[in-house]
């Protein structure tokens, strides 16, 4: 199968620090915001994140968690894979705060849809907002955009884009399959 | 990608381990969710679940009907007491009455073991057995040795003894089938008369001493007296039952270990276990009402899974 780069991992690193700084300049000091990363990729990339505004811009107590929209999905008895649920670590409210949803690929815009609807069962939060690593436009069943975006894509339906991570996959990186 | 290797729920029996862990996977994140300040989601919203009663419940049928509630199910519930079977209706045709309603899950329990088995192979939607006479109780036992992992960590190599009435309960031939495949060592305590005759070939080991038994154990699960099924005197009397099976906090106390106390409800007081044993720390009764709800959910979610338009 070919693969394509999309992003190396000197790329990646210099586009989390944008999200970071862009992260900053909009939410200042974080006390009324918090990281939502949507399971299960969206987890690598909301750790990195928060790392770095942690380690790198001395941003302390950010409050991050897990997502998981498995029960909220749209496709449940429709799809031909079953539908396997993942972990959701959130232990604190979101009721006023502002949420940013992260995620590593924004597609159809299906999962932000069931994670907007998965959110309120935390409570309702003043406002929502979308970080994406890479966004493939021209995709989207529903109107649904980023706020922060690393990398537009312009792909066919079936191609593929995966997101590699250190931690996870050992090399940061992002290719087309 | 996992999925379960059935259709229907209609016994421990008839799973595998996989299916048990990929249950206790889900109900985890159930568990999640029924915590949550909003404690439903959406996932069942276009399918109808039947809850057919031909037998009394409380808790299960209750249990039952939250975790539908809670996956968005719409549900219609019938007992028995109130319907046209007072009128002579056979069961296939109360069914099928109730399926031409365009129902997609049936969760039935009936007084007559089997019965399940009977509708599964009869009418087309999926089954979940809610226990069949003295046979099987497969949501019970899925939800008791939940209860068990979540409480000590793991199943496999746990000592567990089923106190009481082994004879009528189908919740101990469930618990006996579930505990086994994770890997527990299952013992038997109780009455003489109330243990079956063929127990042992179940690979099940049977003490009659509760003392010793409870020595044994890790988990004692005690079973209820089953009044109503008591046809005839299987023991002199309930006071005398509750001398030699019953447990009390002195009882508990004078083991030299902590054992976990599990009742699948509901409790005879003073009987199977004294008021201070069913409310101290050493009982996960509640856990178990609890874990039932999440246990249920997952049950229901991934049968509904293979249900495709």
């Amino acid at each position: 199968m070919s693969r394509k780069i999309l992003l190396t991992a000197k790329e990646v690193n210099i586009i989390l620090h944008r999200f970071a700084c862009q992260l900053i300049e909009k939410h200042l000091d974080f006390k009324e915001t918090v990281l939502i990363g949507l399971q299960p990729r969206g987890k690598f990339l909301a750790e990195r994140i928060k790392s770095i505004l942690e380690n790198e811009y001395g941003v302390q107590g950010i409050q991050l968690g897990f997502l998981d929209i498995t029960f909220f999905r749209d496709d449940f008895r429709r799809s031909e894979k079953p539908l396997e649920a993942n972990r959701t670590e959130i232990d604190f409210l979101v009721e006023n705060k502002q949420v940013v949803f992260i995620d590593d690929v924004l597609y159809t815009g299906r999962s932000i849809r069931a994670a907007l609807t998965a959110i309120q069962s935390f409570g309702r939060p003043s406002g929502i907002e979308l970080l994406v690593l890479v966004d493939r436009r021209f995709s989207r069943h529903l109107p649904i955009q980023p706020d922060y975006r690393g990398r537009q894509v312009d792909a066919i339906n079936n191609e593929k884009v995966k997101v590699c991570w250190k931690d996870n996959d050992g090399e940061d990186q992002v290719y087309l399959v | 990608m996992k999925e379960l290797s059935v259709n229907h729920l209609l016994g421990i029996k008839y799973i595998t381990k996989s299916d048990i862990e990929l249950i206790f996977e889900t109900a985890d994140q159930f568990k999640e969710v029924i915590n949550r300040p909003i404690k439903k989601v959406p996932s069942l919203r276009d399918i109808t679940i039947a809850n057919v009663f031909f037998e009394n419940s409380t808790r299960t049928k209750l249990s039952f009907e939250l975790a539908q509630k809670r996956l968005s199910a719409d549900l219609i519930s019938f007992s028995a007491a109130q319907s046209s079977v007072k009128k002579g209706e056979t069961l296939i045709d109360t069914v099928n009455n109730i399926l031409a309603m365009k129902v997609d899950m049936v969760v039935m329990r009936h007084e007559k073991p089997g019965a399940a088995h009977f509708l599964a192979n009869n009418v087309k939607a999926s089954i979940v057995n809610a226990g069949d006479g003295a046979h099987e109780h497969p949501t019970q036992a899925l939800l008791d040795a939940f209860t068990i992992r979540e409480r000590l960590g793991g199943v496999e190599g746990r000592k567990v003894v089923i106190v009481g009435d082994i004879l009528h309960s189908r919740v101990a031939l469930s618990n006996i089938f579930a505990l086994q495949m994770l890997g527990a060592e299952v013992k038997v305590c109780g009455p003489k008369t109330l243990i079956p005759k063929y127990i042992e070939s179940l690979g099940v080991k049977v003490e009659p001493n509760l003392r010793k038994a409870m020595e044994w154990a890790d988990v004692a699960n005690m079973l209820r007296v089953q009044n109503e099924r008591l046809d005839v005197n299987y023991f002199p009397s309930t006071r005398e039952y509750a001398q030699q099976y019953g447990v009390d906090k002195a009882f508990l106390d004078s083991l030299d270990k902590e054992i976990v106390i599990m009742h699948p409800g509901p409790i005879n007081r003073g009987v199977e276990i004294s008021s201070d044993v069913a409310d101290s720390q050493q009982s996960v009764i509640l856990d178990q009402v609890e874990n039932g709800v999440a246990v249920r959910m997952a049950v229901i979610y991934l049968l509904a899974e293979k249900i495709k338009n």
